[in-house]
């Protein structure tokens, strides 16, 4: 047979490699609140490049400690800065791979329309019995709430009414479901095609708080991945951030 | 400390929410259960797998449908403010109503199976007795079903204990009112502050453990005296 001869099997390896080399696979573990616009993203890196990302979506700490434990993921979108700075410190991921991929926007919301007023005053004079927040020790949507609402002097007023959601997910729910009347929650929870879809919003100012960066890292085990180095850089081009601004995150 | 005041009124509030439900549960339990062993009603197969529901979906969707339902839009939510009871999410009382369906069937088909093993013959007995059948049931039904009884409350009692997804979606997580040990442990996991994760949960696992260990115990001695 013409494959016992070594050229052959040689060229068939050769080609069985460069193909994989070509088309890899890559492994993300994305942070819940990255889930709608990492989705396109990833149908469009891989129709623009070949590869392919697999994704995982979870909670940031959550996937720090399945990473810690051994988890196969080989790169992390987080929904912080400080998670992938502490796994590469920890020598679980590559160094020098981190960078910021998306800054997410603070905004109040409420399902009923005209309820929130484009300056957040509603916030020092409404009557509201509830507002969602999400847990300011986990989330960095929470503790950018919290800032907001102390530089606005009303942090006071309001703590006896918080109710928070586990992830701005969660928060998003609680409002939408008009539990809570209103909350702060992710600008890309509630934007559609570059504007605010449903109910009233006040798009909190940057100046408020300190910015909401998400930073994403190239695992240990994805050091060697074309695939997830592939996807690094496609994060910064321009069809991903194309995506990116559509629901309102920033760069 | 590795236990922090914030832990403490957790754990407080889950004993209360444990001790509630399975009081709760046990007197509306009780009843279904005897009609459940007892009926011929053709109803009995469809309120028995009302009853099991709950097991199927998984807490964090149950959660959200209580959070929909008894949410101001919801026919829940409707019916609670027209009764001036206000909204029940994020108080004690809407964790309180969630554990109790989320444990139901946890406390009706332990005591279901002990009516059945009971069978007829003992309330036929005593009604040749002349006792009446509220007399009967009190006074033969019940300490007959007593293992029942025990293993319904042990259940009622660690499956509230251990509840998660339900108290995470309707409890809005509020110090105090609607944090219990579960979403304070989960809290610490994802903060990663691992040292009073293992602090807590070893705390819970220890003292449910020496619990569940009692009330086994009391299970094996009330068995015995009966015989």
């Amino acid at each position: 047979m013409a494959l016992r001869s070594p050229p052959a099997v040689c060229m068939l390896a050769t080609m069985l490699l460069s193909a994989a080399l070509h088309a890899a696979t890559v492994q993300v573990a994305v942070a819940a609140n990255f889930t709608a616009p990492m989705q396109k993203i990833a149908e469009v890196f891989e129709k623009d490049t070949g590869h392919k990302a697999v994704l995982s979506f979870g909670s940031t700490g959550r996937f720090y400690a399945q990473i810690k434990n051994g988890a196969p993921f080989q790169m992390l979108l987080a929904a912080d800065e400080q998670t992938p700075a502490r796994l590469e410190s920890e020598g679980l991921a590559s160094a020098g791979t981190r960078f910021t991929y998306a800054v997410g926007r603070l905004v109040l919301w409420s399902a009923q329309p005209a309820l929130v007023d484009n300056r957040g005053d509603v916030l020092g004079t409404g009557s509201f019995e509830r507002i969602a927040i999400a847990d300011p020790r986990l989330a960095p949507y929470g503790a950018a709430a919290i800032e907001t609402m102390r530089k606005l002097g009303v942090l006071q007023r309001l703590q006896p009414r918080f109710v928070q959601g586990e992830n701005i997910a969660q928060t998003y729910q609680f409002v939408s479901t008009g539990n809570a009347l209103l909350g702060f929650v992710a600008l890309s929870q509630v934007m559609v095609d570059g504007r605010i879809a449903q109910g009233s919003a006040w798009v909190v100012p940057a100046a408020m708080h300190t910015q909401i960066r998400q930073d994403a890292v190239v695992l240990a085990n994805g050091k060697d991945n074309p695939a997830a180095a592939a996807l690094a850089a496609y994060l910064k081009s321009e069809p991903a951030r194309a995506i990116l601004r559509a629901y309102g995150y920033e760069f | 400390m590795p236990i922090s005041p914030d832990d403490l009124s957790a754990v407080w509030l889950t004993l209360k929410l444990a001790a509630s439900t399975t009081a709760i549960l046990l007197l509306l339990a009780t009843p279904l259960a005897w009609w459940l062993a007892r009926t011929r009603s053709r109803w009995r197969a469809a309120v028995g797998a009302v009853v099991a529901l709950p097991l199927v979906l998984p807490p964090t969707v149950l959660g959200f449908y209580l959070l929909v339902s008894l949410g101001p839009h919801g026919p829940g939510g409707q019916l609670t403010q027209a009764l001036g009871l206000g909204l029940l999410p994020f108080t004690f009382a809407g964790l309180l109503l969630g554990s109790i369906i989320y444990s139901l069937p946890f406390a009706v088909q332990p005591l279901q199976h002990a009516f059945e093993a009971i069978g007829a013959r003992p309330m036929e007995a005593a009604a040749t007795l002349r006792a009446r059948p509220l007399d009967a049931f009190f006074t033969v039904a019940i300490p007959l079903a007593r293992p029942g009884f025990i293993t319904a409350a042990i259940l009622s009692f660690a499956h509230t204990v251990g509840e998660f997804g339900v108290v995470l979606m309707i409890g809005g997580n509020i110090p105090g009112q609607t944090r219990v040990v579960s979403t304070q442990i989960y809290g610490h996991v994802e903060a990663m502050d691992y040292a009073k994760a293992h602090w807590l949960a070893g705390g819970m696992v220890a003292f449910s453990f020496v619990v569940l260990l009692l009330m086994a115990m009391l299970n094996r001695r009330a068995v015995r005296v009966m015989m």
